[in-house]
């Protein structure tokens, strides 16, 4: 793995690194760094929070069943009919305190005031960009106001220049719901022809823009008691941006998720961002796994690409949280073979050889949809006893289809890390850390 | 062969556009395109603009030209896609269509401009900071009139190092035996790169470098050296950047070749970042021994020191230091891959209470800022930084970037340091009397 360097080349020593700065991976890395391990994540990129709605979506959807309303009691039925999910490997015990624990978590690193809303005992189904009907578990306090069994007459505002947000749409939607709901366009005075929410949300960090904002939004509202906006009200103090919004027009405001950038979703980044440097914990982004060092069934380092020459990073415990098929953790090749990309670990859930990997039906279930790394009841890996896995790269789960992405994404992290906590308290194998 | 290299290498930073899922990261950590219109953003200017360029035809897109070159669009796609990398050289192509300005020509090049500056540094230095001289200036170049101008120190990092290396050797030569601890496996010697900034502007960064290298025990030499060409590179000068690049690699790898163990370090971490990866990666210089050696065994100093304290080789007979001091990571510190080295290390120091700031950039991107049509953009750039500087309560900012520390200082009236600087109080030095 090393090539001819100075001697100074040997690996950085952690208790634990974690690969991957999505949602899983920063919930192990935070939950490990608060026990007290030296933790680092190294991250080839960005994750995929600034891709999602910044929710946490536990349950929306189980096969055979309507949109599921009460997600803890519909966890159960989940568990026992689908024994592969990684629900059913983490028990509904872990998903109730990982949702705990990130309450704490959130509130602890959050902007002020902009806390999560929610529970298990209920989903909230807040609209979609589409105006479709999306049920989540816990939302940020700007999208509360958007929950649909308390929506009767909204204004659904858009502007020219934003040109994923499509408010007629979004309202004729809604309208289908039962709603009464009325697209309003503005004409915002942004000195470009086109803008993503992210460009406009910092404008709504300004108090000034806010009042600018309300002053041509009032007069075109009727007697809607509502206002949905795209999820755009500011990044540095979205719930003082929600309040004096409420307060200029004199009605509840909402946020709708938007397509990427997320600006939601840039925020639930941050706070984990935050949480984990508070906690003590590292994190290095653009630092792509290139190799690994492997000593039979366990992994001693893995090196990472950094500007010049390789860093490698060793450890007694892994955490493999770099997605799925949608982020490219998990592939596909021209030849048709499927492989587990960072650390070629054996997956479980691939069609056999001649049967077919897709149905032409999007939204149906996939034969190769549920593909994912091989791990026993611990999360760990098959053929590499010391990586846990986490999130999406897990298998036997449908995010798109499920509606539980961030929901398994924050309890296996919570889960990983627990592996590991109980695992090195019994005594970490021999050799572990050896220099 | 050195064209077939160049069509594999090309070919490899250009077609990993084709990774690119239009996923907008790059475009929410982008500080110009969230500052101007002017700016439409990475993912268009580069994944999408590039699939339209071709050899020998005009440039399709004259907004590359806005791109400051931070770099941080790279760091954060998931994909791996190489936009500023692509970026860069959109912008070359472009600056050989269009000519480039005689202003580009003169503040790329730090050296001359510190020869030139150095003898003369009070009439220099008054005519820098002169109202009538800076409009004078702005009109005549189009450097604007407003922009951080560092002071000549009116003397040379060089000329303390020279004098220093003789006081060593007659230390050694009077008193066999009293040289530096013994560290295991780690390389005595360190080849000290100390670039522009630290040689004409800073001197006292570069010896406060050496003297924090000494107390752990290193023999530190200081080659004679140059420019390392990143202002020409990010001015789209590559011709004159490559040459820039490889003069200064000759000198620094020649100590390299006598001692398997020595490395590199430096203080200023873009020029570092320059020798890493820029100079082989953005100027095609890969099948460059020299560079590649150079490439290879450089270190940032905070990158060091964290090294050697992950080892347990780092001395941490540190006093306390009873401040609040805030920590910006430069773009170009980010863009070594290797985390933020100097938070850790301030964090080493006891007493001292240690802010993140969480800003993307500084908005002056080497001389990006300077320039006339610019430094308005790299002033809003700047902006979320200066106000979470002025909100943190810290007198000081500390930062790895001299250029970066001029606009800090300069868009917010707080002192800006090295991290550097608060590891040699720590240790005493300053008490020393060096």
């Amino acid at each position: 793995m090393t090539g001819p360097g100075p001697a100074l080349d040997g690996p950085l020593h952690f208790d634990a690194v974690v690969i991957g700065a999505g949602t899983a991976g920063m919930t192990a890395a935070i939950r490990l760094a608060q026990s007290g391990a030296r933790v680092c994540v190294v991250a080839k990129g960005v994750g995929s929070t600034h891709l999602a709605a910044g929710t946490i979506d536990v349950l929306g959807r189980i096969d055979g069943e309507e949109r599921v309303t009460e997600p803890g009691a519909a966890l159960e039925r989940l568990i026992a009919s689908r024994p592969d999910h990684p629900y059913a490997l983490l028990g509904s015990g872990v998903v109730a305190d990982s949702l705990s624990w990130f309450f704490e978590t959130a509130a602890a690193s959050s902007p002020r005031g902009y806390e999560y809303v929610g529970g298990l005992e209920r989903n909230m189904l807040l609209p979609t960009a589409v105006g479709a009907l999306r049920p989540s578990t816990l939302v940020p306090i700007t999208m509360a106001a958007g929950e649909a069994s308390a929506l009767h007459r909204a204004a659904i505002v858009g502007t020219h220049a934003l040109r994923d947000f499509h408010p007629s749409l979004c309202a004729a939607n809604l309208r289908e719901a039962g709603i009464e709901a009325r697209p309003v366009f503005l004409e915002l005075e942004l000195e470009r022809a086109d803008m993503s929410a992210l460009g406009i949300a910092r404008r709504f960090d300004d108090p000034a823009w806010r009042a600018l904002f309300c002053a041509q939004l009032s007069p075109a509202l009727r007697s809607e008691d509502h206002v949905g906006l795209p999820a755009m009200l500011g990044l540095r103090d979205p719930h003082a941006a929600l309040a004096d919004l409420e307060r200029r027009l004199g009605r509840r405001v909402f946020e709708i998720p938007t397509l990427p950038p997320s600006v939601p979703g840039m925020r639930l980044y941050e706070i984990l961002r935050r949480a984990l440097r508070s906690a003590g914990g590292r994190l290095v982004i653009g630092a792509e796994v290139v190799a690994a060092e492997r000593h039979g069934e366990r992994i001693a380092a893995v090196a990472t690409r950094a500007a010049g020459r390789e860093s490698h990073y060793a450890a007694p415990w892994f955490v493999l949280a770099s997605g799925g098929l949608a982020s490219g953790g998990i592939e596909l090749d021209s030849s048709w073979r499927t492989s587990e990309r960072v650390l070629g670990l054996p997956l479980r859930g691939v069609p056999d050889a001649g049967e077919p990997r897709f149905v032409p039906d999007f939204f149906a279930e996939q034969p190769l949809g549920r593909v994912g790394v091989a791990v026993d009841p611990q999360l760990r890996a098959e053929g590499a006893e010391n990586v846990v896995v986490a999130g999406a790269a897990l298998p036997g789960q449908a995010p798109w289809r499920e509606g539980c992405g961030e929901g398994v994404a924050l309890a296996s992290g919570y889960r990983a890390a627990q592996v590991i906590v109980r695992e090195s308290g019994a005594g970490a194998p021999a050799g572990a850390r050896a220099t | 062969m050195s064209d077939l290299i160049d069509m594999i290498e090309h070919g490899s930073l250009r077609g990993s556009l084709d990774h690119c899922v239009k996923c907008t990261i790059c475009e929410t950590a982008c500080p110009v395109s969230n500052a101007t219109p002017l700016f439409p953003g990475p993912k268009y200017a580069g994944p999408q603009s590039e699939r339209y360029r071709v050899a020998g035809e005009p440039s399709v897109d004259a907004s590359v030209d806005y791109c400051s070159g931070c770099g941080i669009c790279s760091q954060v796609c998931p994909q791996g896609v190489k936009i500023a990398e692509i970026n860069a050289r959109a912008r070359d192509a472009l600056k050989r269509e269009h000519g480039v300005p005689l202003r580009d020509r003169i503040i790329t090049r730090p050296t001359w401009l510190g020869r030139i500056g150095t003898p003369v540094a009070p009439i220099a230095n008054l005519a820098l900071n002169l109202r009538p001289a800076r409009i004078l200036a702005e009109k005549a170049l189009g450097v604007h009139r407003d922009a951080p101008a560092p002071r000549f120190a009116g003397r040379r990092f060089s000329t303390w190092a020279r004098a220093r290396g003789r006081e060593r050797r007659a230390d050694r030569a009077t008193a066999p035996g009293a040289g530096p601890p013994d560290h295991r496996g780690l390389p005595r010697r360190v080849v000290y790169f100390h670039g522009c900034g630290t040689e004409f502007y800073e001197p006292w960064e570069g010896e406060k470098v050496v003297e924090v290298l000494e107390h752990n025990g290193f023999q530190v030499t200081v080659p004679r050296q140059g420019c390392c060409g990143l202002p020409l590179q990010s001015s789209g000068l590559f011709d004159d950047a490559r040459r820039t690049v490889l003069r200064l690699a000759r000198s620094l790898s020649a100590p390299l070749r006598d001692d398997a163990d020595a490395i590199i370090v430096g203080n200023a971490t873009s020029c570092t970042l320059m020798l890493k990866r820029e100079g082989r990666e953005i100027l095609g210089l890969e099948d460059d021994p020299d560079l590649r050696l150079v490439s290879r065994r450089t270190y940032d100093i905070c990158e060091l020191l964290l090294a050697l304290h992950d080892r347990g080789e780092l001395r941490t007979d540190f006093r306390p230091i009873r401040e609040i001091v805030a920590y910006h990571a430069p773009c170009q510190q980010q863009g070594h891959g290797i985390g933020k080295p100097a938070l850790d290390l301030l964090a080493l120091i006891p007493g001292l209470e240690v802010r993140e700031m969480n800003a993307r950039c500084c908005g002056i991107a080497g001389t990006y800022g300077l320039k006339a049509e610019k430094h308005g953009i790299s002033m809003a750039v700047g902006r979320d930084l200066f106000d979470q500087v002025l909100a943190s309560g810290a007198p000081t900012v500390a930062c790895d970037s001299e250029t970066c520390r001029w606009q800090i200082a300069h868009g917010t009236g707080r002192r800006s340091v090295h991290p550097i600087d608060f590891l040699h109080r720590a240790y005493g030095l300053d008490d020393a009397g060096a």
